[in-house]
């Protein structure tokens, strides 16, 4: 058994006082493949963050071929041979193929000019003995992912990199490109390269990886021989915990259909999707991260509409084509990035509260300040909003109170049907709860509610019935007393080849 | 996989006029020959050497500064306040000049640049120690330097008759065939241009302006780099600012006002982006000369002046529209 080339002692992180990393330890070899497995925000990515100095870690030691390493900034883990190809690329859009590999160590000749035809050439030469055919003077601008991948794997290999992280690599690949990726990987591991894979998709650990560290919680769990565990190993050791009694859904009648879903389809998107949502029910849709759902959530609401596949509300079939359509049909969306989507950071409570309705409190298009600022403070004081007063503005409220303002937002549209995505995630345990008590409230004033969230607790704990999507495709749909979260990680991580019918 | 199908390829174009539409110069090059056809078809002394010198001697103090503020706005950046500065390096420079006639005219210049240098790196540092964001902060010395310019002459200018010949003659003459103006502003270009393709630093500043957070990972230290752009364009504005004293013979309070707006329009004119990262030094020159030309051409088809102003405006708003949907349409054909 080789040397450790780098090892992970007992590292802790905290952001503003919450610990995310409690003790994480992991060892890298050179020449294996080392895959890390968790759920989504299992503290996986701010693991390899720590690693390559994007944060510093508040406890623990790292060790980079036996001695001990600090690393301030991402540049310093590089100069050590460290390189990470994040989810989000990290390309020049506006420079060639070339000069992205080897941007800021351009070789030069003599007087420091840097010496193009050298550049051009090495570039040729590096992406030939990867097996890669790109065009050199190409804008990064163009590249499909793939290739934006290749590119940066490159540059990592043009920076003798002896250990190279991969966040997810293959998550917005064809098959065929995650094949073209997984040999070049295998390259260089046989050339002796240490690799740290991140990937949701179990079958691809199966398939690439020499060793797996399961993290849950930000908690250590266990390093294993891929060769020696199997797929129910692995989701047990990633969702073995129970459920709290955070989870007030109280048992409603389901009353009748207002939501009827049927074949949406959004061809390479998600596929043959098809449920009903009755009134006073929630509706929990598990999956990983890109599964689909959130486009789903879309098309229903109309931002994005399907390629095919009907919607129908109150029995009545519907051709939804925009946000405001939707809203007159009682339908009220609120988006899993409140910042981005939910929310205008800048503009007080009030403003952010009326919005949707704005136009209902005006008259002659005038807006009437007290009708708007009474209804404003009603429906805050109604979700308890914590605020000096309702002129605050929104961006110094925290997430869960900013969450509460989207909240109040959308149900002074008065909806029958709610759309949430991710209703929880980012906020605190206590707001977290208050959440969870309004949904479950909502639903018992006959609300219909889709729930999207990849929480597992969350989803068995608050959902009448659970759907599961994996890759664009439903997999599983259970009812409360069935789902398991070994079953709907099951069904959320199976493999399903693309093409293959339902 | 395409949800929609796409119509037919063209097949594949590998002429010459091809290859040079790749570039995104030649769009505002095209724009560049049509006025000038039709300009020359409206008066006929248009496209004579003598007009076209003057063009150039009229663009050389342009060229220079833009090409500065070319650096500036790839970083995603822009300097608002070059026009001040020019104005204060002026008025500073020939206050000395003429204290002291008998001076060699190249410490002038050393001076000018010195001058220039510190500005631009009051610039830089309230922008890069004082996260200040470029157009506020640059917005803000645009004030304090004209502010300083009443300040240091007391209201008064320098005139003609105080300078020294020498320093005069620092902008005339014609060596070479071609205007001392127009050498300065070549030497800078090559020098910029150089800068920009063949060194490290040049090509960071590319880096910084198209991905900053991808520039912190590549190891390239953007505080410095964007401190360097703004000591740079201080310094491009130390120079313009001796050889305007020089050439219109007279330092005033108002020297080079509102210069700062044509130093934009010649950089975004020329294909630098305002969103950073894009811009070549060409693209630039081009920029200036489109602008040098429609100057000179709403003067000689006789436009009123009261006019002129605005029809520039326009022009290069139809310059820019039309050079972006000459992109779009190369982007289009060649990404399909």
């Amino acid at each position: 058994m080789s040397e450790n080339i780098l090892e992970l002692k007992e590292i802790t992180k905290r952001f503003a006082g919450v610990e995310v990393l409690h003790a994480v330890s992991f060892t890298l070899r050179p020449g294996e493949v080392h895959a890390l497995l968790g759920e989504n925000g299992a503290g996986k990515s701010t693991l390899i963050k720590v690693v390559t100095g994007v944060y510093q870690a508040d406890g623990g030691e790292i060790f980079l071929n036996g001695g001990q390493v600090h690393f301030a900034d991402p540049s310093e883990s590089r100069q050590a041979g460290i390189a990470a190809i994040y989810q989000e690329l990290s390309l020049f859009p506006d420079l060639d193929v070339a000069e992205n590999i080897y941007v800021g160590r351009q070789p030069t000749s003599a007087g420091n000019r840097i010496d193009w035809r050298k550049l051009y050439s090495s570039a040729g030469e590096l992406l030939k003995s990867l097996g890669v055919q790109l065009d050199l003077k190409a804008k990064a601008r163009s590249l499909s992912i793939a290739q934006k991948q290749m590119v940066e794997i490159a540059r990592a290999l043009s920076i003798d990199a002896r250990i190279l992280i991969m966040d997810e690599p293959t998550s917005s690949l064809t098959l065929n490109e995650v094949a073209d990726l997984f040999r070049l990987v295998r390259k260089l591991r046989d050339d002796g390269t240490a690799i740290v894979f991140i990937s949701h998709r179990l079958e691809e650990l199966f398939e690439i990886a020499d060793r797996v560290t399961v993290l849950r919680d930000g908690n250590y769990i266990a390093t294993r021989q891929v060769a020696e565990v199997n797929r129910e190993d692995l989701i047990r050791l990633m969702v073995g915990r129970t459920i709290s009694s955070l989870y007030p859904k109280t048992e409603v009648p389901a009353g009748k259909v207002l939501l009827k879903v049927d074949k949406l389809t959004q061809v390479g998107v998600y596929e043959n999707i098809s449920f009903e949502l009755r009134a006073g029910e929630i509706l929990g849709m598990a999956g990983l991260v890109g599964a689909g759902r959130t486009e789903v959530a879309r098309a229903i609401f109309g931002v994005e509409p399907p390629t095919s596949g009907t919607i129908a509300i109150d029995g009545r079939e519907v051709r939804i084509h925009s946000s405001q359509q939707a809203i007159e049909l009682g339908l009220a969306y609120i988006p899993e990035d409140r910042q981005l989507h939910g929310l205008i950071p800048p503009m007080n409570i009030v403003a952010n509260i009326s919005l949707p309705m704005i136009g209902s409190y005006a008259r002659r298009g005038w807006l009437s300040d007290k009708a708007e600022r009474t209804a404003a403070f009603n429906s805050a004081r109604q979700m308890e909003v914590r605020a000096n007063n309702i002129w605050q503005k929104a961006r110094e409220l925290s997430g869960g109170n900013q969450q509460k303002i989207v909240l109040a937002k959308w149900l002074s549209t008065k909806p029958r049907i709610l759309i949430m995505d991710e209703p929880t995630r980012g906020i605190d345990v206590g707001t977290k709860a208050a959440v969870h008590a309004l949904m479950s409230k909502l639903a018992g004033e006959g609300l219909a509610i889709l729930m999207i969230s990849s929480e597992l607790p969350e989803v068995i704990g608050m959902s009448d019935r659970i759907l599961v999507m994996h890759e664009g495709h439903m997999t599983g749909h259970f009812t409360r007393l069935e789902a398991t979260q070994e079953l709907i990680m099951s069904a959320a991580t199976q493999a399903v080849k693309a093409g293959s019918p339902q | 996989m395409s949800t929609q199908n796409l119509p037919a390829l063209p097949a594949r174009r590998t002429n010459v006029l091809w290859s040079i539409a790749r570039y995104r110069e030649a769009g505002i090059g095209l724009i560049i020959l049509i006025l000038v056809v039709l300009v020359t078809l409206r008066s006929p002394e248009f496209l004579t050497i003598d007009n076209f010198r003057d063009i150039l001697l009229n663009i050389s103090i342009l060229v220079i500064v833009a090409l500065a503020q070319a650096m500036v706005i790839i970083t995603h950046g822009i300097d608002l306040s070059v026009s001040s500065m020019i104005g204060l390096v002026a008025m500073m420079v020939a206050f000395v000049v003429k204290q002291y006639p008998g001076m060699p005219m190249v410490s002038a210049i050393l001076l000018g640049l010195a001058l220039g240098a510190v500005l631009g790196m009051i610039n830089g540092l309230i922008i890069t120690y004082g996260k200040v964001p470029p157009i506020i902060a640059t917005l803000g010395t645009l004030s304090i330097y004209r502010g300083l310019v009443f300040f240091y002459s007391g209201g008064t200018w320098i005139n003609s008759f105080e300078l020294p010949k020498s320093f005069k003659m620092l902008s005339k003459g014609t060596p070479l065939g071609l205007p001392n103006m127009v050498i300065y502003a070549i030497i800078v270009a090559v020098i910029v241009y150089y800068f920009l393709s063949y060194t490290r630093t040049g090509r960071s500043i590319y880096a910084v302006g198209g991905n900053p957070d991808a520039a912190a990972v590549a190891g390239i230290r953007s505080q410095r780099i964007l401190f360097l752009v703004y000591l740079l364009a201080g310094v491009a504005c130390g120079l313009a600012a001796v050889l305007w004293a020089s050439r219109f013979e007279s330092a005033q309070t108002n020297t080079a006002l509102g210069f700062e707006l044509q130093t934009v329009a010649a950089a975004v004119v020329g294909g630098v982006s305002i969103s950073g990262g894009v811009g070549t030094v060409p693209g630039v020159l081009l920029g200036a000369l489109l602008l040098g030309i429609i100057q000179n051409a709403l003067t000689l088809v006789r436009i009123s002046p009261f006019w002129q102003l605005a029809a520039q405006g326009l022009l290069i708003l139809i310059a820019v529209v039309a050079d972006n949907l000459i992109a779009r349409r190369i982007q289009r054909s060649k990404s399909s």
